[in-house]
């Protein structure tokens, strides 16, 4: 009984990993585009794409099949004639904004941006306040003396 | 008055600190949903997965609310809900399949060992179809209605408790 469950643990725990590996990646998931100009852009666009699989790298870092499979779009479409930006509106479109690996400006991650902007404009205007009043109680001061 | 503003940036503290312990104890949410649903499907056309099947395409979402399964033979969790995609086309539900990433044998095994719910299973080796759809892993399930509208997406692999969610799915989207 005991060697019967190992052996379907066995079979259980080499079967993903011998699948998985035996596909060959997509064309351009490892190969660079031929033109240096279009690979940059290419290049450029991949480090602000975030891999699905492995949230905290962009596809351009990830070995992940998944990953391989999003710079083989990145770079066919880049080679087809599509702009970078287009290419990322259609991946958003897709996934949400969670896919961008650059910060978006959108209906709710606008307070990420303006609440910054807030404290600062707050902080200047209670420094500016309190500076100017010490500056005129010094006038003040200075007139009576 | 002068008091309580002298305790507020300790209480701020206290209120992030008690929001980071707070989040940290709870179960961080891994799936990206797909921001596709209530749009159609694009167009494509996948070759057959392996010889007993026909591929699948945009063409065959027609006529009644069908399954679109996104699976893989080299998938753990796709064993796992093999008996509810099979209690499903039981229930007369047509799963349209597509594989992610396979080769013909592979699928042929998983097919003799688990069962076929199939209808169509199409091939999609680089994960076209999956990416053009939303789809961020395997396995995925989405009710796509008669005129080929996403209505339904469901992450991960299918429960006996979520066979009944997708039957009123499928009937919400006739």
């Amino acid at each position: 009984m005991i060697r019967w469950l190992f052996a379907v643990l066995l079979t259980v725990l080499a079967l993903p990993l011998a699948a998985q590996d035996s596909m060959p990646p997509a064309p351009y998931a490892y190969n660079q585009l031929a033109d240096p100009r279009l690979e940059a852009e290419a290049s450029a666009l991949m480090h602000t794409l975030r891999c699905l699989k492995c949230q905290s790298q962009s596809i351009a870092d990830s070995d992940a099949p998944m990953a391989g499979d999003m710079r083989h779009q990145v770079r066919a479409r880049i080679l087809a004639g599509e702009s970078p930006e287009a290419i990322r509106r259609w991946l958003i479109a897709r996934y949400g904004d969670y896919v961008s690996y650059e910060p978006e400006v959108s209906s709710t991650t606008w307070p990420l941006f303006a609440v910054p902007l807030l404290v600062i404009l707050i902080v200047a205007g209670v420094l500016l306040r309190r500076l100017g009043k010490r500056r005129s109680d010094g006038d003040d001061a200075g007139a009576a003396a | 008055m002068r008091k309580l503003t002298l305790w507020l940036p300790l209480a701020l503290f206290a209120f992030f600190a008690g929001l980071a312990a707070y989040m940290l104890t709870q179960e961080k949410d891994q799936f990206v949903e797909s921001t596709m649903i209530g749009q159609p499907l694009p167009a494509f056309a996948l070759d057959p997965a392996f010889d007993g099947l026909p591929g699948a395409s945009r063409a065959d979402f027609t006529g009644r609310p069908k399954l679109l399964n996104i699976w893989a033979s080299w998938c753990l969790p796709c064993i796992a809900e093999a008996p509810q995609l099979e209690a499903l086309q039981k229930q007369g539900v047509e799963i349209i399949g597509i594989a992610i990433r396979d080769k013909p044998a592979d699928v042929a095994g998983f097919l003799a060992r688990y069962g076929n719910p199939y209808a169509r299973i199409g091939s999609d080796r680089i994960s076209e179809v999956q990416l053009a759809i939303g789809s961020s892993g395997v396995p995925e399930t989405f009710v796509i209605d008669g005129k080929g509208v996403i209505r339904y997406q469901h992450i991960g692999d299918i429960g006996a408790e979520d066979v009944p969610t997708l039957l009123a799915e499928l009937e919400k989207a006739q």
